[in-house]
């Protein structure tokens, strides 16, 4: 079946359909008109697969995906333009340019965490650069994958972009296909899975990836106001964003400090019981529930602590004085657990953050220039928020990707066309000289 | 002699210590490397004329002054890569931000040159390596036996031996290596090799530039000017004896077209080579008596007619610079990528017939068009896809350096030359440094929730259409 959606949806990329502009235009502006129909639906679904409230549906998925779509209906001639080139003496009677074209059919792999963000912004990207693409949303974000199928087949192209659900054999048998493009967002494990598949064909690949982003906290800032943008990043959709400040380091001279700060900040946002706020989350299944709670074994929490398992609630908890070798530091938590690592100060927390694997985002929170010229200068991550948490992500001109085991490849506004693109180099020389 | 993971261990602590960061450390081993290429041109060009019984003037063009170009272009602009890219789009809610691209390097990289171009192939990649402050192994093919010596000999003569290490080896070797990681893998090569090096890559989630090959077509069609065509052809097909990545693999043309450019071929030829171009001095060999086995193989089993050419020698791995024609699909010639002095022509009856046998097959790394007529051009340009394309020439679009150099499908992934070189060994890191004030706009943003806010929000981050970039809050 897999091999048989991809093989038409191959076929109708190489008529040509879906390369000229007016049609990608039209299938974006279509798309647009989808999300904001479709709005309630995709609300209700995402209330059903994790609990979102209706306020960060569109706050954390929809706008920044109608934004997508109007930058590149908007840009759309100006990216697939050929893209003119220094001359030289030798060629400067000659046409020198890159020209941007489709690469063919391209395998989209969504997320469960912002299933209709993470599935389709890159769909956006494909459509735009002219490719015809598979898309395949995440089985975990079951009731959006239901959806999605559903209703992108009534608003865009049913064999170009055709939506295949399913589980791993699905997702293995998709694998198995040839594609000319794969973007795959999700974990490192399959990430290296879909990296191997795609090397039998010699497919280039984005993945879009995680690890453990640290959040260093200089003791000279202003602990009220880091304290809040910290709390409303780690626990937004309960701490599954994989930008989310995974841990925080400090001083141990700050550390009550911030547990305080984080106190006040939870009370104002979510109430004195978090689990009555229509604002606050759940994690996505039980497995997930499990895995997360087990990292808290052994630890007493500072701040929270406290689960229901029938509802796969999870406070939002803050645990002290973290030891590096703890479970909780020894990969992604991707739920509300924030522990604390204190350190003796910059050196040390750039040490710390250097012995790691690249995270996908560093976050650092100082007053200091120095402080933050030398975390910029001497870490690296996919990307970085100075005083602030994932604002980074929401600048579509900045590149959104990893590096080294965060991930390789880049999107967000024209980085995704250019991303999904060939730029074939183009000389046109006259016979004349 | 050192094992290879104690060399990568020493390279990769070398780079934790940040000392290839700096911009005047990268100038100064460019600056190395620069000297390595000019202080021995003679040392080279003997190696490749053992190597490849390369003829100097090749050595020169397509070794050693591509390599110098490179290294002079990436020191004039290394300045000008390394500087935050601060040009880019911000919007109401980030208007009191600081936004910006920095261009890191990812650490030790892992350069795999191949044997055609032992030089450049291999030397062009470590410039961009170390231009974007990488430290580098390189692994020179180990066909080009004293290119691979000079190699191992001098660049650690040059070049701090701390950040970059030249080890050689076979298949056994290079497989062994690829059991480590790196932070990026560099390869020029073939296909079926390229498939083995992703596989090793995945494991360690290494990205990979491959730069591979196949079948470059050249259409010759339409009002053109046959003798110029010819000689370009020629010199584009021959040059290194065919061994070019980037040579015209085939010429698809009308018969009328054929029969006009066949004496056109000859006189060019005999201009270029003498009447026995195994006497000329610029007539090159195939690199291994395996290679000229291949070679010799595909033509005695291709049913195409020899109408140029066709002599040999084993004992010195002559081939003749040969043309071919009436050559169909099916021939044993177009079943792989030559990659040596043989030309089959394949006889078309309209463009789109030879656009449609094109599509037909795997995306190639260069599509070549001889033609006065820019609609010929630009059909061939709109209805085909290649890595890179060059209009009434052949090869010299990948000496420019403003373009990149790469394939796609088949033909390979990434690109370098020039500034592309260096965005393929940096990472690209997204920098936002937040205001402390505006804390009042954040707010809402902030739990407990309400459709006040929202509306506030969704007004202040709405992308608007003469506004430079979008934002969300999420």
């Amino acid at each position: 079946m897999e091999m048989q959606v991809v093989q038409r949806a191959r076929e109708t990329f190489l008529t040509g359909k879906s390369r000229p502009l007016e049609f990608r235009v039209q299938q974006l502006k279509s798309l647009q008109r989808m999300i904001t129909d479709r709005q309630g639906e995709i609300a209700t679904a995402l209330k059903q697969d994790i609990n979102r409230s209706q306020y960060d549906t569109p706050l954390l998925e929809l706008i920044g995906l109608e934004n997508e779509i109007s930058l590149a209906v908007s840009k759309l001639a100006q990216w697939a333009a050929p893209r003119p080139v220094e001359k030289s003496l030798l060629t400067i009677r000659d046409q020198v340019y890159i020209q941007p074209e489709p690469l063919g059919v391209v395998l989209i792999i969504g997320a469960w965490n912002y299933p209709w963000a993470l599935t389709l912004q890159p769909l956006v990207g494909a459509i735009a650069a002219g490719n015809a693409a598979v898309v395949k949303p995440s089985e975990l974000s079951e009731y959006s994958a239901s959806l999605l199928k559903a209703l992108l087949p009534r608003y865009l192209d049913q064999e170009l972009y055709p939506v295949v659900c399913g589980g791993v054999s699905e997702t293995q048998e998709l694998l198995r296909q040839r594609f000319d493009h794969i973007f795959y967002t999700g974990n490192s494990t399959v990430g290296k899975l879909v990296m191997e598949a795609a090397a039998r064909h010699l497919t280039p690949v984005t993945l879009e990836l995680g690890g453990k982003s640290p959040c260093y906290i200089d003791k000279d800032v202003d602990l009220r106001v880091a304290c809040r943008r910290i709390t409303w990043g780690k626990f937004v959709n309960c701490g599954q964003t994989c930008i989310a400040p995974d841990y925080i380091l400090c001083e141990p001279s700050i550390q009550n400090r911030v547990v305080e700060g984080i106190r006040q900040t939870l009370l104002e946002f979510y109430g004195p019981d978090p689990k009555s706020s229509p604002d606050y989350g759940r994690i996505i299944n039980q497995r997930h529930f499990n895995r997360v709670m087990a990292l808290l074994d052994g630890y007493t929490a500072a701040l929270g602590g406290q689960s229901d398992s029938s509802q796969r609630y999870i406070a939002p908890t803050v645990v002290k004085d973290v030891p590096p070798h703890a479970r909780l530091m020894q990969e992604e938590i991707f739920g509300p657990l924030l522990p604390i690592v204190t350190v003796s100060d910059i050196d040390d927390a750039i040490h710390f953050i250097s012995e790691r694997e690249k995270p996908l985002a560093i976050y650092v929170f100082s007053s200091n220039k120095k402080v933050i010229k030398r975390m910029l200068a001497e870490t690296t991550s996919g990307g970085v928020t100075v005083n602030d948490v994932m604002m980074h992500y929401t600048l579509n001109s900045l590149p959104f990707g990893g590096v080294g085991q965060s991930g390789t490849g880049r999107y967000h506004g024209k980085h995704t066309f250019d991303q999904l693109s060939h730029h074939r180099a183009c000389l046109v020389k006259s016979l004349g000289m | 002699m050192a094992s290879q993971s104690e060399v990568i261990d020493r390279l990769r602590a070398t780079f934790r210590s940040g000392v290839t960061f700096p911009e005047q450390f990268r100038m100064t081993q460019l600056q190395s490397l620069l000297s390595l290429v000019e202080e021995n041109e003679q040392l080279i060009q003997d190696a490749l004329h053992k190597d490849l019984h390369k003829p100097k003037f090749e050595t020169v063009l397509s070794e050693i002054q591509i390599t110098l170009n490179d290294l002079y272009f990436a020191m004039e602009n290394l300045r000008t890569w390394m500087q935050p890219e601060y040009n880019i789009g911000k919007n109401l809610a980030t208007r009191m931000d600081d936004c910006f691209i920095r261009r890191e390097p990812l650490g030790v990289v892992l350069i795999i040159g191949a044997w055609n171009y032992p030089l450049h192939l291999i030397l062009l990649p470590l410039v961009a390596a170390i231009a974007a402050g990488n430290c580098a192994i390189l692994k020179p093919s180990e066909i080009c036996q004293a290119t691979e010596q000079l190699l191992a000999e001098l660049i650690p003569k040059y070049l701090s031996q701390d950040c970059y290490a030249v080890l050689c080896g076979g298949a056994e070797d290079t497989k062994s290596l690829l059991k480590n990681k790196f932070d990026h893998i560099f390869y020029t090569g073939s296909q079926v090799v390229a498939r083995s090096i992703l596989l090793a890559a995945a494991p360690h989630l290494t990205p990979v530039t491959l730069e591979l090959g196949g079948k470059s077509p050249c259409f010759i069609y339409g009002h053109i000017d046959i003798q110029k065509a010819a000689k370009r052809l020629c010199w584009s097909k021959f040059f290194n004896t065919g061994q070019s990545c980037v040579a015209p693999d085939y010429v698809l043309c009308t018969a009328q077209t054929r029969d006009a450019l066949l004496p056109a071929l000859r006189e060019t030829l005999r201009t270029f080579y003498g009447p026995d171009p195994g006497a000329s001095l610029d007539m090159g060999r195939i690199v291994t008596p395996r290679h000229w086995r291949r070679l010799m193989d595909m033509l005695e089993k291709s049913k195409g007619k020899v109408v140029i050419g066709g002599e040999s020698r084993e004992e010195d791995r002559y081939i003749a610079p040969t043309v071919l024609v009436d050559v169909q699909e099916s021939d044993a010639l177009m079943q792989e990528e030559i990659f040596g002095p043989i030309l089959p022509i394949l006889t078309i009856e309209s463009l789109e017939e030879g656009i449609d046998y094109i599509n037909r097959q795997e995306k190639p790394l260069a599509l070549y068009v001889f033609s006065d007529e820019t609609s010929v051009v630009t059909t061939v340009l709109n209805n085909t896809s290649s890595g890179g394309f060059c209009g009434n020439d052949g090869i010299v679009h990948m000496a420019l350096p403003g373009l990149p150099f790469g394939g796609v499908g088949a033909s390979g992934m990434g690109s370098y030359h020039g500034r592309w070189g260096f965005e393929t060994f940096s990472h690209r890191r997204g920098c936002m440094n937040r205001s402390w004030l505006l804390e009042r706009v954040n707010v809402l943003r902030y739990p407990p929730y309400s459709d006040y806010n929202l509306g506030w929000l969704r007004w202040a981050t709405t992308f608007k259409k003469n506004s430079w970039g979008g934002c969300s809050v999420m």
